[in-house]
């Protein structure tokens, strides 16, 4: 089923000194706090985290309920907001994929790409033998997807004691690590340019079109850094 | 409608609409190889999203951090960079200080 010792491996990653754990719980407790001033209940805020774990489409979620969008306008915002999960599944599964494992497992493993467990995958996949690495995604996997709703349910339960000045400390800790970690991983000149061109591009781009501009800065830089010819390494 | 079932209706959406990105990826990789240029194409365009999205979180922000101005974030996210250099890359240190930084600087402001 599945190897424990790689399973165990990758829940580690959440104590090791590059653990995501801190990140997670600050963004989650925020999206908790938020949730209970938004009217949802306990179950339904804890629910939301397990089953959608990706944090900006939740807040847009929080968001367009309060302002009192439809639940088509609510797919489409949604969708729209974490279709960079599609790229990042992409630039995932083949890492993952070897003949010996089974398909339900791929299916599973799907649900626990996130921004912190897919950086985590990225900068650590290569010390993991290939046969395994499936089952040392699904620790990494596990471990930030309790973490987030575990810290879910705290912040909901605490909200009343979060000051206005707690939650902005709380907002400003997940761009530092997702920052850290892009540093971390910019030790080719691809993954230097992709990185540089989106966090240009990003901005400027929203000034013109604040819905679509993350995709096409992805798009544009990430294809910039795709025809650089990096002969120390070759792919990232 | 009552609040209740509304709220699940919004919940079971928002996931679907979440889950659909993955699955889509799963099935698109299921012919890729590692060592392909489209695989080299998407993790490109996976990183550069990602930068987008942390730049922009940072540059033009939503929910609490609007509270605050551009020149803190990025003092505090500068020190923050900092630590993480100069600690061998460790994470755990820099987001604790970042948000006791950032909340002690909130208060005084």
């Amino acid at each position: 089923m599945i190897n424990h010792k790689y399973f165990y491996q990758g829940l580690r990653s959440l104590v090791s000194s590059r653990s995501p754990a801190i990140a997670l719980a600050c963004s989650f407790v925020a999206l908790g706090a938020l949730m209970y001033n938004a009217g949802f209940n306990l179950q339904q805020s804890v629910a939301s985290s397990f089953f959608t774990y990706a944090l900006p489409g939740q807040l847009v979620m929080t968001e367009s309920f309060l302002a009192g969008a439809s639940l088509v306008n609510i797919f489409l915002s949604v969708w729209l907001v974490n279709f960079r999960l599609y790229p990042m599944s992409v630039a995932l599964v083949p890492i993952l994929k070897h003949k010996s494992q089974p398909r339900w497992k791929y299916y599973l493993s799907c649900h626990m790409i996130a921004v912190s467990s897919w950086l985590i995958m990225k900068d650590t996949y290569k010390k993991i033998d290939k046969k395994y690495r499936l089952d040392y995604w699904l620790g990494i996997g596990c471990g930030t997807l309790s973490a987030a709703v575990i810290s879910t349910l705290i912040g909901y339960l605490i909200s009343d004691f979060l000051t206005k000045e707690m939650m902005i400390g709380l907002a400003v800790v997940n761009p530092v690590y997702f920052l850290c970690m892009m540093i971390g991983a910019m030790n080719n000149l691809k993954t230097i340019i992709a990185v540089s061109g989106g966090a240009l591009l990003g901005p400027i781009l929203y000034l013109a079109t604040p819905e679509w501009s993350i995709l096409i800065a992805g798009i544009v830089g990430g294809t910039i850094a795709f025809f650089i010819k990096d002969k120390k390494n070759g792919s990232i | 409608m009552d609040l209740s079932s509304n709220l699940i209706l919004v919940i079971v959406v928002t996931s679907i609409a979440t889950f659909a990105s993955r699955f889509l990826g799963i099935l698109t990789a299921e012919k890729i190889s590692d060592k392909s240029k489209l695989f080299d194409w998407f993790n490109c365009v996976a990183y550069s999203i990602l930068a987008a999205l942390t730049a922009r979180m940072v540059i033009f922000p939503a929910g609490a951090l609007l509270e605050s101005t551009l020149l803190i974030r990025l003092i505090v996210i500068s020190i923050s960079i900092a630590v993480f250099i100069y600690s061998k890359k460790n994470l755990v240190l820099p987001t604790i200080l970042s948000f006791i930084f950032f909340t002690i600087l909130s208060s005084i402001n």
